[in-house]
């Protein structure tokens, strides 16, 4: 009995153990090699043949198709500069320039990776789209109402993620965080 | 007690494996992955235009808005396939993923340098049967290996602005994907 007690016991704590730790990594994200940049994170080696088997999960689990690296490399962001996580209610302001890619693309998701409903229909932005400053700097302001210059609306929904994507870049697998890839910073203006 | 701590220290052992084994054995059992979800709205072998993501409706999680796009669902167990996608005025890329939607290969316009992106995509094995000297004719001709027999090509078009969206969307429109085999008749 005592045995039969304990092997259960035993089995349970790995069930719980090792499905717990599956979950955790899949939903948390996480992977081998990520290169962050400010709020920004990307995995570069998740668009090749080389995908770790976290990786790998992570996007059976979700049900995209990774960016592959010779097409472009994609940043998410889901908190701003000061660590907090993106909340729709919130003004937030998009600042800075890019690094070279011949067009790069920003799009808002839920949580879910679905876009958001708004009044516009505007689910983000394409290089091309963007008004710029004379120094080639731009600024972006992600919000439930209306601003002027661009504005990307929220729908007012409480989390969502930014997704920066670049394509035909130099940014890639062998990329370092530093100076030679300035990414726009994130910060929260006013929050109701 | 020494004998509860033993069994938890054994279980969390079994544990550590059970994870691995999951992580590994996930891409395989999967049913909402991208390319069981392609499955149900691609056909085999032909190229299907994707609508546009809209909040309520999407092929699948995290689709670039900007992008007209289309797959091309292939099977290389009759023979290679032979793929042809000509290039829109602002970007045009084709990403080739296996089974499991990992990519192996992504080519662009730029990279391509023509006005169409024309590819042969084969097995490994199929490759080794080619003729010897259509190896060698062969130099401009862009042969693309699949790890795995069955997979998924994804061709898109971007549209820097929406008014440009009808011709990214004749881009995707005019590529082709067929058996190498059933083409050479007709030409």
């Amino acid at each position: 009995m005592r045995l039969l007690l304990g092997s259960l016991f035993a089995l349970a704590v790995a069930a719980i153990v090792g499905l717990g730790a599956t979950y955790l990594a899949l939903t948390r994200g996480a992977a081998f090699s990520a290169l962050s940049i400010g709020s920004w994170t990307a995995r570069p080696k998740t668009g090749t043949i080389d995908a770790d088997p976290y990786a790998r999960a992570t996007i059976a689990r979700t049900g995209q198709l990774p960016i592959a690296l010779g097409d472009g490399v994609s940043f998410t962001a889901q908190a701003d500069d000061n660590g907090k996580l993106l909340d729709g209610r919130c003004d937030v302001v998009l600042s800075g320039v890019t690094p070279a890619a011949r067009f790069w693309t920003l799009t808002l998701y839920n949580a879910d990776g679905e876009l958001v409903a708004n009044s516009v229909n505007r689910y983000g932005f394409t290089s091309q789209e963007i008004v710029r400053r004379a120094d080639g700097s731009f600024e972006i302001v992600v919000a439930p109402r209306a601003n002027p210059g661009n504005w990307l609306p929220t729908g007012g929904v409480e989390r969502y993620a930014l997704v920066l994507r670049f394509y035909d870049t130099a940014v890639g697998v062998s990329t370092k965080a530093g100076r030679e890839v300035p990414m726009p910073a994130i910060n929260a203006r006013s929050c109701p | 007690m020494i004998r509860w701590l033993l069994l938890f220290f054994g279980g969390a052992l079994l544990g550590g494996i059970v994870h691995l084994a999951t992580v590994i054995i996930m891409p395989r059992t999967a049913t909402q992955d991208a390319y069981s979800r392609l499955a149900r709205l691609a056909p085999v072998n032909t190229v299907t235009a994707l609508p546009a993501p809209t909040p309520e409706n999407a092929a699948m999680p995290f689709m670039d808005p900007a992008f007209a796009s289309a797959v091309c669902r292939y099977d290389l167990s009759e023979g290679p396939l032979k793929l042809t996608v000509p290039v829109s005025l602002a970007y045009t890329s084709v990403s080739f993923y296996t089974r499991y939607d990992v990519a192996y290969y992504a080519i662009n316009d730029r990279a391509a340098g023509r006005r169409v992106i024309e590819l042969d995509l084969m097995t490994a094995e199929q490759r080794n049967q080619m003729p010897e000297e259509e190896d060698v004719t062969a130099a401009d001709r862009l042969i693309v290996e699949s790890p795995t027999r069955t997979g998924l090509i994804a061709i898109r078009a971007l549209a820097p602005e929406p008014g440009l969206v009808p011709m990214a969307q004749n881009t995707i429109a005019a590529a082709q994907c067929k058996l190498a085999d059933e083409q050479k008749p007709s030409r």
